[in-house]
């Protein structure tokens, strides 16, 4: 196969990505625009079961550069929100993705995307959950 | 052997996935597209502020992920060019073994960019035998990210950041093998 025929087989390919990532880039924007750590901060209770899901779940609306994840994390320590939660948001953020969702169904299979997403979300929880206890048992105070 | 019978579940032709064959754009992207356009002027009737910040952080991400997204062109066109699906098949397909999953691993968590940009890509490894399970942990392994760590550390300490990055490890593993038994035959 030569470059001239496979550089606009990728180009083309590229073109049906590009309003799907243009969508995203913008939907992910707009909820960054508009959520304040503080209006994260408002919806946990203390529960340790109850926050990381609250944390997997606004991290898997939001999402992007990892960078923000950390920011508003460290914010949302900063206003006693615990570190099981924190954790979850931080770990859904970059593995999971509901305003990328309709990308990664379009490319990479609706069926993949859907269950990927989903375990994720779970493992983010469960992986929260378990640094907790692990920071715990190294004589950590959370 | 076809693809069906190496176990490889092929992603959606003619989205991103160079498919082979379509010459038509997909419309549901620009659909997408365009109700994003719609969601904005809606907020913007309301807080004009909010969606002038927005486009603020969405210049900053067009120009935090243009390279990216360049880089990702580059491995497509090479791996067009130059990875034929019998390599694909040996190094990430179904009979690659541990070294598939190392190569997942490192390939996840050296990879930069937010991971949608490599989406495209990832479409054309699987169209050439990449096992599912293996595109799952190459997505999962975006959460550790070597040169974030220092900052990683400087906000929550390096206890927690070697404790979470071993637990992400773990996670993406089975995270894999659960995607690929749930996924099956799409």
């Amino acid at each position: 196969m030569n470059f001239s025929r496979s550089a606009l087989k990728t180009g083309r390919s590229f073109l049906q990505v590009i309003p799907v990532l243009l969508g995203v880039l913008l939907l992910i924007s707009l909820v960054n625009a508009t959520v304040s750590p503080e209006v994260y901060a408002g919806f946990f209770t203390g529960n340790w079961i109850i926050d990381p899901f609250i944390g997997a779940a606004f991290g898997s609306i939001a999402g992007g550069n990892p960078i923000t994840s950390y920011i508003i994390g460290g914010e949302l320590l900063s206003l006693h929100v615990s570190i099981m939660a924190v954790t979850a948001f931080i770990l859904s953020w970059v593995t999971v993705g509901l305003i990328s969702l309709p990308a990664e169904m379009e490319i990479l299979g609706r069926r993949f995307a859907l269950v990927r997403n989903l375990l994720s979300f779970i493992f983010s929880i469960a992986a929260a959950v378990l640094v907790g206890l692990t920071l715990i048992f190294a004589g950590v105070s959370l | 052997m076809s693809n069906r019978d190496s176990g490889v579940v092929l992603p959606k032709k003619g989205a991103g996935g160079n498919g082979q064959g379509n010459k038509g754009i997909s419309k549901s992207g620009w659909y997408f597209f365009a109700f994003v356009l719609i969601l904005y002027a809606v907020v913007a009737a309301f807080d004009i502020s909010a969606v002038l910040r927005a486009l603020n952080i969405f210049s900053g991400l067009i120009v935090q992920i243009a390279p990216v997204l360049s880089l990702v062109f580059v491995f497509i066109l090479v791996t067009d060019l130059l990875v034929k699906p019998d390599k694909i098949i040996k190094y990430l397909g179904s009979e690659s073994g541990i070294t598939g999953w190392l190569v997942a691993i490192a390939g996840g968590i050296i990879s930069s960019g937010p991971v949608y940009v490599w989406f495209p890509f990832l479409a054309e490894l699987r169209r050439k035998g990449m096992r599912p399970s293996l595109a799952a942990v190459f997505l999962y392994n975006r959460a550790v990210k070597v040169p974030l760590l220092p900052l990683m550390i400087f906000y929550f300490g390096v206890l927690f950041t070697v404790v979470l990055t071993v637990y992400m490890l773990i996670f993406s593993v089975i995270s894999g093998y659960l995607t690929e038994i749930l996924v099956g035959d799409e």
